[in-house]
């Protein structure tokens, strides 16, 4: 892939498509003896202009650049980024209240979008469109152009090496033709003067080496552009998802949803997904993995605008393919279903809950708020123990991530929950500054636990609450990706630009007849366009094999 | 079942750095000869090629990469022993493999295993396109640290694979990355022996007489570069079937991961490498410092990014 591009200095040399694919300039010439050093020429705007152009597509300028893109991702390494970790972008700035503003202003939680990393991208690659159009110019014309004349003296060649024959001058090149075209070279016959018969042959094999090359970065173009054109008109949403409940995939039904900048609603195909049940296996035979996760499976049906449902699976590394989006499974846990009901008995509340595990045995966290059909508001700080366990202090905890022994622990609070004055809220949190405790550590009556069918009165004659089942819920991510598959295309097209550019080497072959008062003696040399470690061998290879040729 | 294979995992794999040990010690000896006795007919015959001509004839000269014909008993049985350890170490990662059950690369001790395992391969493997022998001695002292490392900080029990690692992709995107730090490893002992050559070639290092023997900085960059080619290669197809699986387990291709970045940096300081033998000025030591400092991103990546770096590669077990 390393190849020439416009001169640092000499611009005209390495322009020369003649000249090997990484042909290295020479120094700059001293200046000359005697003179008055170096004479600025005058630039005009225009001149300016070109100066910049061709500082910018310079190899040298490109190296700059692309060492510069590497040291700028570091960075984004070392401090948590917006884009994939949230959080921890939070914590970090909570932890770091005086270096965080600095490192916000430069833009470092949003590295990888940031002007200056993307301005170091962009260059690079205006740099690389700059030199990728000339060569390809060049590599056009030398695609049709006949390999050069025969070179007069070729013992300064590489692989230089000489036979004996004795069939005549004109027979021999016409055989050393035959053989070279036989091995994938272009020739071209030229004699010693004009109208003269052919005394040598000159040929050329390995265009594919450039051709390979180009293709490898005008491909890494095509990911660039997919990446940034192809990613605005897709999107990414979130939704949980509980056993026997339907997903619709409308708008409104995402719990979170990221539009690309081309995004439009129309774009979102009207199909449902239920989630029948959802399997885990745990490692029950090895001790040392007792407990671990081994297979998580979603069993869903899905329907399609105007067809039958479809029984389908998701699974971890096996996304759901429908109505041209990918549905995957990131998350999993357990959504205790409670149901509240008034002093005399009418239901005020009853649906699943998702709650947020904690630990590798799904010690889970989660928050229920009743705000209509009792006296008071009510919120509930939840714990669920699948498998509870009373540790020495008599707290609990959970010891296998199944739902062997489930508890179910709540603290309640009556007051204002906060949802009535029209800001949002989170409704995995509870803010229980206006709140009183009625249940838990901190008040008289004890915190509630429930195992699943159990039910119990609130404190304050407030009602019952009771845990009717305990089925699991599954967090889904819909993507739409249109640039997905060009991006593929384009890396495939790196891949076999790459593998084309290093290892087909680029070479010239001349074999020439000098009859002399002896007889006629071959000389056969080779020249190196790009790296080559085997050219010495080919020249020698050539010889032997034309020879044979000429004795059959 | 498993625990007999683990027992025995742990029997060939102390065999094996024990091997790898006494392999060392005679590479190392190996080289302190070259030292000792006087390399005079090297040193003259590099010389007398120099002055009949041309820099081209000079290469086409075998360089004298082995030992001087005198005593090549050690270099030879250092060899013999590392084929000897390499033989047991492969044992080791395969009873790894049949004792989980799947390919033994799913943390960061199996990984080390089999990765160390790889590099001594592909070292072994490049002995019969070129005479790389006077390596040994680096290669058998990073692995034998390695390996060092990995049985005493990095070792985790057999456990199943976890269902995020559970695919295809876990065989060759990881098989892959592993072949190509192979190829980045032996690249950065010849660049670093290179940068040792061009120190001593403007009168420093005095006593280090042993690089009188080795070959000429300017074939070693080029074999060096030839090794780290193919490395990018494979580091190149490791990035896009890395994404490709992302996208299939994460729901994305990329999402500037920890890892996903630092394995850009790699390809990027690499990508800089190869650019770097066409620009004028940036070959000879600058490259070959490029290349030392790519492999050393790719051991940061793959140590201080698993341990302390936050990201979604989690799979150290530790």
């Amino acid at each position: 892939m390393a190849t020439s591009r416009p001169s640092d200095s000499s611009g005209a040399a390495s322009n020369d498509p003649a000249r090997p694919s990484d042909h290295i300039d020479q120094d700059a010439p001293a200046v000359e003896p005697g003179g008055d050093g170096i004479v600025q020429p005058r630039l005009g705007v225009m001149g300016y202009l070109r100066f910049f152009w061709r500082q910018l597509t310079s190899m040298r300028t490109a190296l700059f650049l692309l060492l510069l893109l590497a040291i700028a991702a570091i960075p984004g390494s070392l401090v948590p980024q917006v884009s994939s970790d949230p959080n921890g972008v939070i914590q970090y700035k909570a932890a770091n209240p005086t270096l965080a503003p600095v490192l916000d202003a430069l833009g470092i939680f949003n590295t990888y979008t940031s002007v200056w990393f993307s301005a170091i991208y962009l260059l690079l690659f205006v740099s690389l469109i700059g030199c990728v159009i000339p060569r390809t110019r060049h590599h056009l014309n030398a695609l049709r152009a006949k390999p050069p004349a025969t070179p007069a003296r070729l013992a300064r060649l590489e692989g230089f090496t000489t036979r004996g024959t004795t069939v005549d001058a004109a027979t021999a090149v016409a055989a050393a033709e035959t053989v070279l075209r036989k091995q994938g070279y272009r020739t071209e016959l030229y004699p010693a003067g004009p109208g003269q018969a052919a005394t040598s042959v000159s040929a050329e094999r390995g265009y594919l080496r450039e051709t390979g090359n180009l293709v490898f970065h005008t491909a890494l173009i095509g990911v660039l552009v997919s990446v940034g054109i192809g990613g605005g008109f897709g999107f990414t949403g979130q939704r949980v998802v509980v056993e026997g409940q339907a997903f619709v995939n409308s708008l409104a039904s995402y719990d979170s949803f990221n539009p690309g900048r081309f995004f439009s609603e129309s774009e979102l195909e009207p199909f449902t997904i239920v989630l029948d049940s959802f399997d885990v296996s745990y490692e029950e035979q090895n001790l040392k993995a007792l407990g671990q996760a081994v297979d998580f499976t979603a069993n869903v049906t899905t329907t399609l605008r105007g067809q039958e449902p479809a029984p389908a699976t998701i699974k971890v590394n096996e996304p759901l393919s429908i109505g041209g989006t990918q549905v995957y499974l990131l998350g999993n846990g357990y959504a205790p279903v409670v149901t509240v009901r008034d002093p005399e008995g009418a239901v005020v509340f009853s649906q699943p809950v998702a709650f947020l595990p904690q630990d590798a045995n799904l010690t889970s966290l989660g928050i229920i708020k009743v705000p209509d059909g009792l006296s008071e508001q009510l919120g509930m700080r939840g714990f669920l123990y699948p498998t509870a366990v009373a540790l020495p202090s008599g707290a609990l905890t959970s010891n296998y991530p199944d739902l062997l022994n489930p508890i179910l622990t709540l603290e309640v609070y009556q007051g204002d929950l906060g949802l009535d004055n029209g800001q949002g809220v989170n409704a995995y949190s509870l803010n229980t500054d206006s709140l009183t405790q009625i249940a838990g550590r901190k008040s008289d009556a004890p915190t509630i636990e429930l195992s699943p069918g159990d039910k119990v009165d609130l404190p304050g004659d407030l009602g019952s609450i009771e845990l009717e089942s305990i089925p699991r819920f599954v967090s889904l991510d819909v993507h739409h990706d249109p640039s997905q598959l060009w991006v593929l295309i384009f890396s495939a097209l790196v891949v076999a630009g790459l593998v084309t550019s290093l290892f087909i080497p680029r070479r010239r072959m001349w074999v020439k007849a000098v009859t002399t008062k002896d007889g006629v003696t071959l000389e056969y040399a080779g020249l190196a366009r790009g790296d080559d470690p085997t050219l010495t061998a080919a020249v020698a290879d050539l010889a032997d094999r034309h020879i044979e040729q000429l004795k059959a | 079942m498993t625990e007999t294979l683990v027992m025995y995992m742990r029997l060939a794999l102390y065999s094996a750095m024990a091997v790898y040990t006494l392999a060392f010690i005679l590479f190392t000896v190996d080289l302190a000869r070259r030292s000792a006795g006087a390399p005079v007919a090297a040193t003259v015959g590099s010389k007398a090629v120099a002055a009949s001509g041309t820099t081209a004839l000079l290469e086409k000269t075998d360089a004298p990469a082995s030992v001087g014909r005198s005593t090549p008993r050690y270099l030879r049985a250092a060899m013999a022993l590392t084929v000897i350890a390499w033989v047991l170490h492969v044992t080791a990662a395969i009873l790894r493999g049949l004792a989980a059950g799947r390919v033994p690369w799913a943390n960061m001790f199996e990984f080390t295993l089999t990765a160390t395992a790889i590099i001594v391969g592909v070292f072994l493997a490049v002995q019969f396109w070129q005479d790389l022998r006077f390596l040994g001695a680096f290669i058998s002292g990073f692995v034998l640290i390695a390996l060092g490392v990995a049985t005493v900080n990095f070792y985790v029990d057999v456990v199943p694979l976890p269902p995020a690692l559970q695919s295809a992709w876990l065989v060759i995107h990881v098989f892959v990355a592993t072949l190509g730090t192979g190829f980045f490893a032996l690249g950065a002992g010849l660049s670093i022996v290179q940068l040792l050559k061009e120190r001593r070639a403007v009168g420093k290092l005095t006593k280090a007489k042993f690089l009188d023997t080795l070959p000429e900085p300017e074939k070693l960059e080029n074999m060096a570069y030839r090794l780290i080619v193919v490395g990018f290669v494979l580091w190149t197809f490791t990035l896009i079937a890395g994404a490709i699986w992302a996208s299939r387990a994460w729901g994305r291709y990329w999402g500037w991961d920890t890892k996903e970045v630092w394995t850009f940096i790699i390809w990027t300081i690499f990508a800089g490498y190869i650019h770097a033998r066409a620009t004028r000025g940036w070959r000879g030591s600058r490259s070959a410092w490029l290349a030392i400092i790519g492999f050393s991103a790719v051991l940061f990546n793959f140590t201080i990014v698993n341990l302390f770096f936050k990201g979604l590669h989690a799979y150290s077990g530790l």
